[in-house]
């Protein structure tokens, strides 16, 4: 392929992705409001259009439409780039996860992820490690003194998780001998999926994906009780938003890393069994993929509704003196496991 | 090479787009009626006082300080363990017998660092 | 103009670029981001020379931990509220200066004066490989474990050090 055709079909793929994680980050806060709702036995929005579906959208018309502050405490250049930062994280980052098989349209072979890159999964690592800007400069910048405890907090707490999540991702390297993420779900298939050759690590991994998406029951830089808002009390109308976007957006990524890592990705355990023709097997696997990620993004919003907040020393201890040594644990099992196995 | 790389640096691209275009929304459209109650710096609903210019605790600094130490671990161990299988299948349990003892001789600082209460927080 | 050249230019004025910005800010955190903009460059331009994962080593470590480090230490320090060191002791800046041109002069001299290192072209074709992860774990884990197992004893004593500076506060 030469060069103007990779740009083509990369542009083509990135709009679609865009729309798709638009809308799902729209519908997500929907649905994240309606099974709340459902657990504390409530409605939930149920105003605008059928069933309150069109809620998402009054939603992003009223920010739109509201005033920008920016206090006079603040250092201005900096309090806006913090949500430029935090987005640009959150809209990159899904860069290299496969979505679905290699396909063939018109002669070429398309993978259906947006770069298939050599270093693929450290990719990932580092532009969620830049993530921590967006927060620790909105801390720093907005001038008061609740967003610089709720940044500093909250940056100290991604940066802690982010070691034992480093190490969970290596007992995964272990198996697959790459660093693609194709050849991480090549390497997870029929029921071998990392989730079950590796539960420590799953765990390790899954907690500090709740860690590093500041979602309950690790929220604390937001910590209304104490914090008001943690590091975005000062910002408000589409900046305020960008920062609820790119949660909802880091969630999305989060479940779509878990898949691609430890559940076998867009893998249908022995589905060439079936006798399906290619195309519909395709369709099941693109379709599987997305299941599995519904599935741990509804296991999140059920964390948040059923769990109260840590403390602070608490997750601190559970980051470091916890999940810390159970990854290396993890490591050096994976690492003997391989061994009894060649 | 650099060719698998377009794709990326294209999505790196489109996401500075879409940060700076909600970003700027913001200013574009919604009004703009600022006013000097508006713009002070929010203290649930009292006058502010001090400022945030305070120093935050050292704790911070250690946590950053073991946080590039550790993560300069997992570096070490990324290469180790891509290679783990085909490395073993030549030279044996030494592959990994070397990953223990570049994993203890951290383990070392880890636990000085817990005795030292380097993780105890308030 | 190939594609390399074309983005070679733009990683190089991205980096020249936020390195002068870098030493001109006023205010440290603004120093802080551009150092970070200049380290993703300079991760570009490893990428251009096929070091893929010292590229993204140079992320994750530079631009994402070193960095924070840094921000901490100016959130601990506050020099935006201490009188500038430059105005208590006005000979530092001379001293500063001198500094700057020495090194200037080195690389002038270096960019100038010195033969690059003669690489034949199997050498070239041999090298392109080397920047994989895969390449670097065969390497570093057949031919170097002892240097490996020296920077987990510095990496240690780093430990050490940072808590014992910081030890009174625990006490």
């Amino acid at each position: 392929m030469d060069l103007w055709t990779i740009i083509i079909i990369s542009i083509i793929k990135i709009l679609f992705v865009v729309t798709i994680t638009l809308l799902t980050v729209s519908y997500l806060v929907y649905f994240e409001r309606k099974i709340s709702a459902w657990v504390q036995d409530r409605i939930g929005p149920n105003r605008v259009g059928w069933y309150g579906l069109l809620q998402p959208f009054a939603d992003v018309f009223k920010l739109f439409l509201k005033e920008d502050i920016v206090p006079d405490a603040s250092i201005k250049s900096i309090h806006t780039l913090a949500p430029i930062i935090t987005l640009f994280v959150a809209f990159s980052t899904y860069a290299v996860l496969p979505w679905g098989p290699p396909v063939n349209i018109f002669g070429y072979e398309i993978p259906l992820v947006l770069a298939d890159v050599n270093s693929g999964i450290l990719i990932v690592l580092a532009l969620t490690s830049l993530g921590v800007y967006g927060i620790t400069f909105s801390g720093w910048a907005s001038g008061s003194k609740y967003s610089l405890l709720g940044g500093v907090r909250s940056s100290a707490q991604m940066i802690s998780y982010e070691i034992s999540m480093g190490f969970s991702v290596a007992g995964v390297l272990l198996i697959s001998e790459s660093l693609r993420p194709a050849a991480i779900i090549e390497s997870q298939s029929g029921w071998m999926w990392n989730a079950f050759i590796q539960p420590i690590g799953f765990i390790t991994f899954l907690v500090s994906a709740f860690a590093e998406t500041n979602r309950l029951p690790f929220d604390l830089p937001e910590a209304e009780p104490e914090l008001v808002g943690g590091y975005h009390t000062e910002y408000s109308s589409m900046k305020f938003a960008a920062f609820f976007l790119a949660e909802y957006a880091n969630m999305i990524i989060s479940s779509g890393l878990i898949v691609t890592l430890y559940l076998g990705g867009w893998q249908v355990p022995y589905i060439e069994t079936f006798g399906l023709s290619s195309g519909w097997v395709t369709m099941m696997q693109i379709g599987a993929f997305f299941f599995k990620v519904g599935a741990v993004l509804f296991f999140f919003i059920w964390v948040r509704w059923s769990i109260p907040r840590f403390k602070y020393n608490q997750l601190m201890n559970l980051g470091w003196k916890v999940m810390f040594p159970l990854a290396l644990v993890n490591l050096v099992w994976v690492a003997i496991l391989v061994m009894l196995l060649n | 090479m650099i060719e698998q790389y377009i794709p990326l640096f294209l999505v790196l691209a489109t996401a500075v787009l879409i940060a700076v275009g909600i970003v700027a929304s913001s200013t574009l459209i919604g009004p703009q009626r600022p006013n000097d109650e508006k713009k002070s710096t929010y203290e649930s609903g009292v006058k502010p006082f001090g400022s945030a210019k305070e120093r935050i605790s050292i704790k911070y600094y250690v946590v950053a300080m073991l946080f590039i130490i550790f993560d300069l671990e997992v570096i070490f161990v990324y290469p180790w363990a891509v290679q783990f299988k085909s490395l073993y299948s030549v030279f044996g349990i030494p592959v990994f017998t070397t990953m223990l003892v570049f994993l203890v001789i951290f383990e070392i600082g880890y636990l000085y660092a817990y005795k030292k209460g380097g993780f105890n927080w308030e | 103009m190939t594609l390399e050249i074309i983005l070679f230019i733009l990683f190089a004025l991205i980096g020249a670029a936020s390195g002068v910005l870098m030493i001109t800010r006023k205010n440290p955190v603004m120093s802080a981001l551009f150092l970070i903009l200049n380290f993703a460059a300079l991760a570009g331009v490893y990428l251009l020379l096929n070091a893929q994962f010292i590229a993204v080593v140079q992320i994750i470590v530079y631009a994402g931990a070193i960095m924070v480090l840094f921000l901490f230490v100016i959130m601990l320090l506050r020099p935006d509220a201490e009188i500038s060191i430059l105005r208590t002791n006005p000979l530092l800046k001379y001293v500063a200066i001198g500094v700057g041109v020495l090194v200037f002069a080195q690389l002038i001299y270096l960019i100038f004066f010195f033969k690059p290192l003669n690489i034949t072209p199997s050498d070239v074709a041999e090298r392109i490989q080397i920047g994989t992860v895969e390449n670097i774990g065969t390497e570093i884990y057949t031919k170097y474990i002892i240097p490996v197992q020296v920077a987990g004893f510095l990496l240690l004593s780093a430990t050490i050090g940072a808590l014992v500076l910081a030890k009174k506060k625990f006490e």
